[in-house]
């Protein structure tokens, strides 16, 4: 006990709590914009899933990280046009169309991953590239926090800058206005001239955007290598994220801390002599009870106002 | 012609998905196969080629209905809970439990593990459905992540307290005989579970559309504000129509242990996939108990030929997973092809008016 005590304090714990974070706060920020536009994307799964099978198999066969990264980032938009395009345009439940391409990248990954590879498990057998660790020069010697801030894959960085990127864009950008307008009323948004349509496409395309880095991370940084449904229940953690942050880019940042501590505590508790199923439940059980208290107190507050 | 085309519209919308989605199989089997006039044979009519194989799409299309239906009737209701697959791994689970350390005669045996397996499922459904009534939280959400904790609460019940060590593989006892839905026809595996799969889908097709508490699920459904006001008990319609969701579902993936496997073997081969089956042949369906069951041997069909594919040729069954989840995107779209219908439409108002 005291063991493990120790080891949750080290500057390792707080390494692995970003580490683990990535790739619920990037699904999570693509839920978010699309949620503030008022078409919540909940295919993030899929598209993580898709960039990160793309990028792999791009960097297997180019070496090119830039290829891969643009590859990636290309496939996860695409899916999540797709999606504006059968929800705004063919006016599919956004949920059941979500649904569907959830499982259409979980079937043309696998599809393609025997294709390529012969192979239905994973793509280790490729050589696949992975993104750089990144030192920081001066933050490195830092006591304590060098240790924990310090030589992360370049996507850990790339996800806490683009928390700044979505604040950017919400509220320093017509764009951000527009998609805020079109979310709170749409009817009010187009009275004044919104193109409400477009500004969903939009909003669900940077969804798209993030979603595929949260993908090429998971594959190109966290593990090397690409394998079915590996994903595992990431993008729908970042629903209960992006929710319980409240959409916004700082709540939406905390509430993925949270659930990045709970998965590395999780990770810890490895060694304990508990079934290794308890701790495996841990952060789909976490999410489900930090859901529900979330709405208990999203309920009191509604209630006070009235 | 064109009355029939608009009577039957949302049908023939359905069709036409379908055939689409086969044409895209079509295409896909021959960019990757390399011998593709024998692989589209094995897949479209592989399953129907021998008594064994169409046996198999019996029994598949078994617990795709049971979890069809559960999941239709929280959809009427328009509650977006996909819990089914944890539903029927827990109710699954916890029911195999209950049959390998009792003992009693079969005409109690067998109701009594279902009924087990039907409870622990209804009770794992009706949670998100508690959340959502009580305080909003996302019935989605909630599922999808209990979907996960049935899982491993399924795998540590099975794994660490019923486990055959004997078995050679991660399994279950076996379950006593008593607890056995016998397999009727000779050299197949086909069970009385599809009997009581088709008698549910009477059941619930009567309950959603001859009862008060359907008419209410369907009302909430369509309208929620409305049903409050109509006086509809919105809180009770919420929690019942995903506690049914949960009891459906549970039930299904027991009549499959006791008729086929007779073990728990589902944590060697991860999640038996039937609750996302359950989704995509809803979707199909429409929600509706007897479109379902034809939805559900559909899928069976696909599924086995499949199977063939993967065995007798060099295409992965997942290319299955890739036309359900376009038909279901084309059959969600509402405006696939209702310039068609309008177009009808405005020819048939133009011929009425110069009749008058």
């Amino acid at each position: 006990m005291n063991a493990m005590l120790k080891s949750i304090l080290s500057t390792e714990f707080g390494f692995a709590i970003l580490r683990v974070m990535t790739p619920l706060l990037l699904p999570a920020l693509g839920v978010a914009i699309s949620g503030l536009s008022g078409a919540t994307n909940i295919a993030l799964e899929g598209i993580m899933l898709v960039s990160a099978f793309t990028g792999v198999m791009i960097s297997a066969f180019t070496k090119s990280l830039i290829l891969a990264l643009l590859g990636g980032i290309a496939s996860g938009i695409g899916l999540a046009a797709l999606l504006g395009y059968f929800h705004l345009n063919l006016k599919a439940d956004i949920i059941l169309a979500a649904i569907a391409l959830n499982m259409l990248a979980e079937g043309v990954t696998v599809f393609f991953l025997f294709m390529f590879t012969g192979d239905k498990g994973t793509t280790s057998s490729l050589k696949s590239l992975i993104f750089p660790a990144l030192h920081f020069p001066l933050i490195q010697n830092i006591p304590v926090l060098g240790a924990i801030v310090s030589g992360h894959n370049v996507l850990v960085y790339g996800a806490l800058l683009a928390v700044f990127l979505y604040w950017l864009i919400t509220f320093k950008t017509p764009l951000g206005l527009r998609i805020r307008a079109v979310g709170q009323n749409p009817d009010a948004a187009e009275s004044v001239g919104i193109n409400v349509n477009r500004t969903r496409m939009w909003a669900l395309m940077l969804s798209g955007f993030f979603g595929a880095l949260g993908g090429l991370y998971l594959a190109m940084g966290y593990v090397s290598w690409f394998s079915p449904r590996m994903t595992a229940g990431r993008g729908w953690i970042g629903i209960a994220a992006a929710s319980l942050g409240g959409n916004l880019p700082l709540g939406t940042f905390l509430s993925s801390l949270l659930f990045g501590v709970v998965n590395a505590l999780a990770n810890y508790l490895a060694p304990l002599r508990v079934p290794s199923e308890f701790i495996q439940m841990i952060p789909y059980l976490a999410t489900a009870v930090a859901l529900t208290i979330y709405s208990i107190q999203a309920m009191r507050k509604r209630r006070r106002r009235i | 012609m064109e009355k029939f085309v608009l009577r039957y519209f949302n049908l023939i919308r359905a069709v036409i998905a379908v055939v689409i989605g086969i044409v895209i199989s079509v295409f896909l089997i021959y960019l990757v196969s390399k011998d593709p006039g024998f692989s589209l044979q094995q897949f479209l009519l592989g399953p129907i080629l021998s008594r064994s194989r169409f046996s198999n799409v019996i029994e598949t299309a078994s617990p795709i209905i049971l979890c069809g239906l559960a999941i239709a009737v929280a959809f009427q209701a328009r509650q977006f809970n996909v819990g089914a697959e944890g539903a029927l791994y827990l109710g699954a689970a916890v029911g195999t439990a209950f049959a390998v350390s009792t003992h009693m005669p079969a005409f109690l045996h067998i109701p009594l593990v279902l009924l087990v397996a039907a409870g622990v499922g209804a009770m794992w459904g009706m949670i998100p459905g508690i959340l959502k009534a009580k305080w909003k939280a996302s019935e989605l959400v909630a599922s999808l992540m209990l979907n996960y904790v049935a899982y491993y609460l399924g795998l540590y019940l099975i794994n660490f307290h019923f486990r055959d060590k004997q078995a050679g593989y991660l399994a279950s006892y076996q379950l006593p005989r008593t607890a056995w839905l016998a397999q009727f026809i000779p050299d197949t595996r086909m069970h009385w579970g599809i009997l009581i799969s088709l008698a549910m889908a009477l059941l619930v097709y009567l309950f959603l559309y001859h009862t008060t508490s359907g008419y209410e699920i369907r009302m909430t459904g369509f309208n929620e504000h409305f049903a409050r006001f109509g006086g509809i008990n919105v809180f009770k319609v919420v929690v019942l129509c995903q506690l049914i969701l949960g009891l459906l579902a549970g039930i299904g993936g027991m009549t499959e242990v006791m008729g086929i496997h007779r073990r728990f073997l589902w944590q060697s081969q991860g999640h038996p996939g039937y609750g996302w089956d359950g989704v995509v042949v809803a979707i199909i369906g429409r929600n509706h108990p007897l479109l379902i069951i034809a939805a559900s041997f559909f899928l069976a069909y696909l599924r086995v030929g499949g199977q063939v594919l993967n065995l007798m040729s060099d295409v992965p069954a997942e290319m299955v997973t890739v036309i359900q989840s376009i038909i279901i995107l084309l059959i969600t779209a509402e405006a696939f092809l209702s310039q068609w219908r309008y177009r009808i439409m405005v020819r048939q108002a133009a011929r009425q008016e110069v009749a008058v």
